[in-house]
Formats: structure tokens, C-alpha cells, sequence
């Protein structure tokens, strides 16, 4: 396949005027403009899923919605990033998050050092409108270090790309359909028994939430390390 | 295989059957089969063979003639004799009508002047019930492969991609993209490698065209993806099926090889330089798959789950290779496209739904079945004139098309024409050709929960709207029919509805709302009833009515 040229784009975002090539994303242009739109399952690095629909903008012309972390740009894009809809939708989707499983923040590992806390903070989400759904999940800590607590999990796969496309050992997947998807590590087998985790522990530091965390941290305890974040690029390009 | 090979075929098997003085047809679809249609078609062997009768009067087993809940159905000849729930005991009767005209048992006519059959107008299943599926020599005999022959001789791929955009054919998935366009995007894609895919996975509940169309004429879905491979330049096609179908894979199967051994897939077709393989691929049973990029995912050995689009499969699909994918019915347009041209095909339908649509009539409806009827019918000579209108008398109250995607449409817009601008203005939409009807013995809550789960239960979990929104849309619509539910539910439930539909990420979260947003819509005093009065006006649901609001929230 021919390789696709690159042009540069001129576009407005939020009524700023930007500059950006034509194979940058919408998200990576506002960044460089300093321009914030809320993400979940993106990590810079991995590969973008679009798959929370927190970073979700308006382009004029198109009456759909557009992921802003997987929609290129384009020259004469108009992009709204903060709108009474999209803040309403956003609002609705992290309440969906903390309705879907279990976070009690007070108990979490992760407590103060949450993605999913800290963006609520950001919103203004402070209470949920909807029921909780509060299914039986199981805490995994078969792993000697780690430990994997299904109630947290908000299905980011993070830890799946990160584990697959980083360190190689794709020990990570997904099994089951709607909310009764799960992260699983080999096939549904526990962690401690993995044949294929390398221990690397790069799932745990990416996972935005308690739901991965190392062992012998008590809430609020488990803070993310993620120095080695900087390097996901590098460490693909070596890959290739 | 050349075309005078082609030719000698169809005239040789119309010369054989025309040495029998009767032909008598049975339905060896899947509904028919059901119901033992395979028994009557032996007893009416074994009996001809008894009376020595053989060599003058064949019996054949064809494809679905349409009018499922009668069957086993069985025709004679040109259809002027039709029987209705035959059993193989009544293979003799049979057998004396046509050879000697005797009348038949009562309880076994069918009357062939139905408006059922006579209200049709046939494209797609025209030969659905005239050949005998398992035959390439029948479907060569009824002018098969003739188009694949034409274009791949006489046609360059624009001239082809011209007949269709000229027809007007828009995608018979349910999206109603313009076919014609969708081609010209794949022709244009750079890429030395190209697929065509046929999308069978179809899973709307109460629809069976597809795997009618599949059981009743495999090849000629064989042709149209032939046709299209050579149009856009693709030499590998897949048909992605799901495994629940297995007549359907079965006949599809025996097609392929007849028309591997008969030079009409394969290399060099019709001794030219065009090659083109195809592969059934199964489907392990998720509704989710029938959306491209899932069914793609999936193809390719991946969990099915949709993936965000640009780039179209038109650029960029199976393998990053331009992809071609269309629905079977789509395909089975084609040739007759080809063979009679764009412009005949356009001269059908409306002004911007071109040509024919076949629906699955079901539900509260008297003639249940396969229907194909010209765009731009109306929705009361569906169901009142082809579909015989509602048993027992009852009171229509709605009629729902496009399965879980699409709305339900009220009395008052039953005049409004099929076709997939009017569907869409009223909040449904034209779907795949699926189209349930409801009477007042149908609680509307109750269907617009019903939906809800099919919803969530085959949403892929990729994405948080559809995820968590249609489980919490769900639960609302059950808190309604059991009368827990207060005035904030609804509110919730109109917030919902509006998020989910703008924010998923692929078509089933995307139109997940609309059976509920339909239901809100025209028929709000049914959800009054439940929730102020804990009353179920059709007596569905058994609501029980509580003091106090449920509490919501935290």
C-alpha cells in the first residue's frame, strides 16, 4: 500500500487556531495547545481504542460525535470540546463507570491516586443519578505480588494492550460480552498460575484504578509509578 | 466453462424437466423442514413409484415458497395448486389432484390467489421455490450465472459499478448505504489485495431473510459476490455466516463446490484471467458481528468487537485491505441488476429507495412469513392485505421494524411508504427486514424491554455507553413493568436514551434506544399506567403499585 502523505492541517479547536499533520488525532493537537479533554482508556503509547467515550467532541459539519483520541484532523476542522451536551454526556459516563461495578473510594488501594477519581473531581461528578449495579466479582490474588480486584475494573484494557503490545506476553484478554466482560490472564486461568506473565508489572502501573494493584498496600497506599511511561514510544519503535 | 457450456446446461435440465407432464414442489427450507417436509417428499416418491407414475410427474425439493406458518407447503406446476400443512398421509390426495384433478381434502388447498402471494413483487426470491437449492443445473436453467458471465466478457469493473450505482441499490443491512458508492470507494482503494465479504450473520430476533435466501438460492449470493470481486478487483471473498444457520451453511457449502467443479468460482472463470475464491466463515453467535468491523475482527481470528471508524472497511478492512462487505440480500440484487439493467431496477420503488425489500412478516399477524414487496408499499397493505391482518379480530396497535435497532411505528403512520427515509422520520428504521406486529394484547414496556435485553445482553462491552447504559435503560424498563419505578426513572430513562444513542461507538449501541425511544414516544400513557397507576393496560406485566418513589441514587 502506497503510504498516505502527510499534510499540515490548520484547524480551530475550542476557537483556537491550530497547526497539526494530518495523521496527528484531534486529542494529540489540543495536548500540544494545552487544550484539556478528558480520556480513560487512552494511555499515550498504547494503541487508542476509542473505547471510553470520555474524550468524546463535536465537529461542525457532522452531526455525529467524534472520539477525539482516534479521529485524525483535518484542514478547516471545527472542533468543540466543551459543550453543555458533550459535559452532560461525560458526567453520564463516569456515573455509568462508578455505577457498573464497586468503588468505594474510601477503601480503595488506589485512593487519591485514582484516573477515574481524579477526573470525576475534575467534572464535578460528586454524586451518581443512577442505581448501582453491584455485580459479584472475585479478587484475584493468586499472583505472589500483584493482585487483580475485578470490582474495580472499569474495562479500560489498559493492561491488556500494555501487556501485548509492550512487553509481548499478551497474558492479558477479555472474555464475556456486556457487563459481564472480564479482564482474564491466560485463559481464565488465575494469575498466580499464568504461564505466560513475565512479572513485569507494567499492567499494574498503567491500570487507572485500584483495580490492579501491588501486594501490601492498604487504601490510598498504591501509588502508580509510571516514569517508564515516556518510554512506551521508544520501546515500540525498537519493537518494529 | 464457457457461455455456450452455460447455455447447453440451462437446456439440457429444462429439456429433462420438461419430459415429466408434472412437477410437484416441495419446501425443503428450514421452517418447512421443521414440520417434516422431508417425509411428505418421500411418501410422495414412494407413492408415485407405487403407481408407476415416476417417468410423468417429478418431485423436487425447492427453496422457501414464503407462507412459513403453513407449512409444509407444497406446490404443483405453476403454483395455480397449492397445499398447506401437509402431512405425509396426504401424499396420495396430492398426487390425485394433479394428475387427475380430483379435489383435494379442504383442510389441505391453499388458495394461490392470496393477496400473500399475489401482492408480492419478486427480485430476490424469485426463484425461491422454483429451483431446487442443491442444483447448480436449476439455477444455470433459470438464467443463472448468465450475469457473471456477462460482465466478466463483456464489461470492464466501471461499467459494471455503473449498472448498480444506476440502480439505485442501497445496502439491504438495515444502513441503506448506496451500493453503487460503496463499490466505487473499494474500485478506487489502493491495494494490490482485495476482499469481498458477504455479511450473513444475521440475528435480529423474528428475521429470516437472509437464511432464507441462503437455503432457497445460494448461488445466486455466489454470483453477486463474483460479480463484485470483479467489479472492485478483489480475487477472495468470505461469507461470514452464523453457525446457528446450518441448513443455510450446508447448502452454501454444496454450492461452492458445484460452482468450483463447474469453472464458476475459482481460477480462471469462464476461461478468463479473473479469479475469485470463496470461504464460509462461521459465526459463533454474537449479534455484535453483524457490524463490519466486528464481523471483520472476527474473520480475522479476533474477539468480535467493532472498532472505530474512518477508516471504512471500503479503505481499510480485512487485514488493512480494502474490503468490500455487503449484506446477502444486497447480493442477491446483483444479477438481476446485471441482466436487466440499472435502469429496470430503478423503474421499482420510490424515488430514493430503489427496487424491492423482503421482510419476515411476525408476530400478531395471520399470514406470517417471507414477503418481497416494492418499496414505497405501504405499512397497512403489509399487514392488512399481504399479512391478512391481525387474528381474532383483535386491534392493531403498532408494528415494529428493523429488530432491536429500530422503533415502533403506531396506527396513525401505517399509511406512510416502506422505504428507508419514511421509516427513519417516524424513529424507526428499514432494518434488515425484520417487521413484528403487535395488537393490544402487546404490552409496549414490555417490548421495549424486551429489546433492552436482547441490547444488553449483546452489547460487546467495549464501550461504556452501550455497556453500562443499555444494562441501566434495562433495569429501568423493569422497574416500570413491575410498577417499582418513579417519575425520576423516566427522567433518567430520557437522559439515557439520548446519551447512548449519540455516544456509542458502533451501530448497536448507537440505535439501542430507539425500540424504547419510539415506545416513550407514542405510546407514553402505557408508561404512565405502570408507574402512576400500577396498572399494565394490555395485562403483560404485573405491576405492583408502591406508596413510595423507588429510591435512586446514592
Amino acid at each position: 500500500m502506497n503510504k498516505p502523505t502527510i499534510e499540515i492541517c490548520t484547524l480551530i479547536i475550542e476557537n483556537l487556531e491550530c497547526g497539526g499533520r494530518s495523521d496527528q488525532t484531534i486529542l494529540e493537537v489540543a495536548e500540544e495547545y494545552g487544550i484539556f479533554i478528558p480520556t480513560l482508556c487512552r494511555l499515550s503509547g498504547l494503541s487508542n481504542i476509542g473505547a471510553c467515550r470520555m474524550c468524546m467532541v463535536e465537529v461542525k459539519g457532522n452531526n455525529k460525535l467524534q472520539p477525539a483520541c482516534v479521529t485524525k484532523v483535518q484542514e478547516g476542522m471545527e472542533v468543540t470540546v466543551n459543550s453543555e451536551r458533550l459535559a452532560e454526556y461525560r458526567k453520564l459516563t463516569l456515573e455509568m463507570l462508578f455505577s457498573e461495578r464497586n468503588h468505594i473510594c474510601s477503601v480503595c488501594v488506589t485512593n487519591g491516586h485514582c484516573d477515574l477519581q481524579a477526573l470525576a473531581q475534575k467534572l464535578g461528578v460528586n454524586h451518581i443519578t443512577m442505581p448501582y449495579i453491584h455485580p459479584h466479582s472475585h479478587v484475584d490474588a493468586s499472583h505472589p505480588r500483584f493482585i487483580a480486584d475485578h470490582n474495580r475494573c472499569i474495562l479500560c484494557t489498559r493492561c491488556i494492550r500494555v501487556c501485548a503490545e509492550i512487553e509481548g506476553a499478551h497474558t492479558w484478554d477479555l472474555m464475556g460480552r456486556g457487563t459481564k466482560a472480564r479482564v482474564i490472564t491466560d485463559l481464565n486461568r488465575p494469575w498466580g498460575e499464568s504461564e505466560s506473565c513475565t512479572g513485569c508489572g507494567k499492567c499494574v502501573q498503567v491500570c487507572p484504578t485500584g483495580a490492579l494493584s501491588e501486594k501490601g498496600q492498604a487504601a490510598g497506599e498504591m501509588l502508580k509509578r509510571r516514569t517508564f511511561l515516556p518510554y512506551l514510544n521508544m520501546m515500540r519503535e525498537v519493537g518494529r | 466453462m464457457n457461455q455456450d457450456d452455460l447455455a447447453n446446461i440451462a437446456a439440457q435440465t429444462k429439456e429433462s424437466e420438461n419430459r415429466y407432464d408434472h412437477v410437484i414442489k416441495v419446501c425443503v427450507a428450514a421452517g418447512c423442514l421443521s414440520a417434516n417436509a422431508d417425509q411428505v417428499k418421500t411418501q410422495l416418491e414412494s407413492e408415485l413409484k407405487q403407481r408407476g407414475l415416476e417417468t410423468c410427474c417429478k418431485v423436487k425439493g425447492v427453496g422457501c415458497m414464503g407462507l412459513c406458518a403453513a407449512g409444509p407447503l407444497v406446490a404443483a406446476d405453476t403454483n395455480e395448486k397449492m397445499f398447506q400443512a401437509v402431512t405425509p398421509a396426504d401424499a396420495s390426495a396430492i398426487i390425485d389432484t394433479v394428475m387427475d384433478d380430483k379435489p383435494a381434502p379442504p383442510a389441505i388447498v391453499m388458495d394461490s390467489q392470496l393477496d400473500f402471494f399475489t401482492g408480492q413483487k419478486k427480485i430476490v426470491l424469485e426463484n425461491s421455490g422454483e429451483i431446487d437449492p442443491e442444483r447448480i443445473e436449476d439455477y444455470i436453467a433459470a438464467d443463472g450465472y448468465e450475469a457473471l458471465f456477462h460482465v466478466i466478457t463483456k464489461l470492464k469493473p466501471l461499467g459494471v459499478i455503473e449498472q448498480v450505482t444506476k440502480s439505485g441499490l442501497r445496502g439491504r443491512g438495515g444502513a441503506g448505504f448506496p451500493t453503487g458508492l460503496k463499490w466505487t470507494t473499494v474500485y478506487k482503494a489502493s491495494g494490490t489485495q482485495k476482499y469481498v465479504i458477504c455479511n450473513a450473520d444475521e440475528g435480529d430476533p423474528g428475521a429470516f431473510m437472509d437464511r432464507s435466501v441462503l437455503e432457497s438460492d445460494p448461488h445466486r449470493v455466489l454470483e453477486g459476490m463474483a460479480i463484485a470481486a470483479y467489479a472492485v478487483g478483489a480475487n477472495k471473498g468470505f461469507i461470514y455466516c452464523r453457525a446457528e444457520y446450518p441448513l443455510a451453511v450446508k447448502r452454501l457449502r454444496i454450492a461452492i463446490r458445484q460452482a468450483e467443479s463447474n469453472g464458476l468460482l475459482g481460477m480462471n472463470i469462464g476461461d478468463t484471467h479473473f479469479d475469485f475464491k470463496v470461504e464460509i466463515r462461521l459465526g459463533a453467535g454474537a449479534f455484535v458481528c453483524g457490524e463490519e468491523t466486528a464481523l471483520i475482527a472476527s474473520i480475522e481470528g479476533g474477539r468480535g468487537t467493532p472498532r472505530p471508524r474512518p477508516p471504512f472497511p471500503a479503505q481499510s478492512g480485512l487485514w488493512n485491505a480494502p474490503t468490500l462487505i455487503n449484506n446477502v440480500e444486497t447480493f442477491a440484487n446483483i444479477a438481476p441488476i446485471i441482466r436487466r439493467g440499472g435502469d429496470w431496477y430503478a423503474s421499482i420503488g420510490t424515488d430514493k429507495s430503489k427496487g424491492t425489500k423482503v421482510f419476515a412478516l411476525a408476530g400478531r399477524v395471520n399470514n406470517t412469513g417471507l414477503i418481497e414487496v416494492p418499496m414505497g408499499i405501504t405499512l397497512r397493505d403489509i399487514i392488512f392485505k399481504l399479512g391478512g391482518g391481525i387474528p381474532e379480530g383483535r386491534k392493531f396497535k403498532a408494528v415494529q421494524s428493523g429488530g432491536p435497532s429500530g422503533g415502533c411505528v403506531p396506527e396513525q403512520f401505517l399509511d406512510i411508504p416502506v422505504d428507508y427515509d419514511s421509516l427513519a422520520s417516524v424513529g424507526s428504521i428499514m432494518g434488515s427486514g425484520g417487521m413484528i406486529v403487535m395488537d393490544e394484547t402487546s404490552c409496549m414496556v414490555d417490548v421495549a424491554k424486551f429489546f433492552m435485553d436482547f441490547c444488553m445482553s449483546e452489547s460487546c462491552g467495549k464501550c461504556v455507553p452501550c455497556r453500562v447504559g443499555t444494562t441501566q435503560m434495562h433495569n429501568i424498563l423493569e422497574r416500570i413493568s413491575e410498577g417499582k419505578a418513579g417519575s425520576k426513572d423516566l427522567d433518567l430513562l430520557h437522559r439515557l436514551t439520548g446519551m447512548v444513542k449519540a455516544a456509542s461507538l458502533c451501530g448497536l449501541g448507537q440505535t439501542a434506544p430507539n425500540p424504547t425511544l419510539t415506545t416513550l414516544r407514542y405510546f407514553m400513557d402505557e408508561y404512565r399506567a405502570h408507574i402512576e397507576e400500577g396498572r399494565c393496560p394490555a395485562g403483560i406485566c404485573h405491576p405492583v403499585k408502591v406508596e413510595e418513589e423507588a429510591e435512586v441514587g446514592v
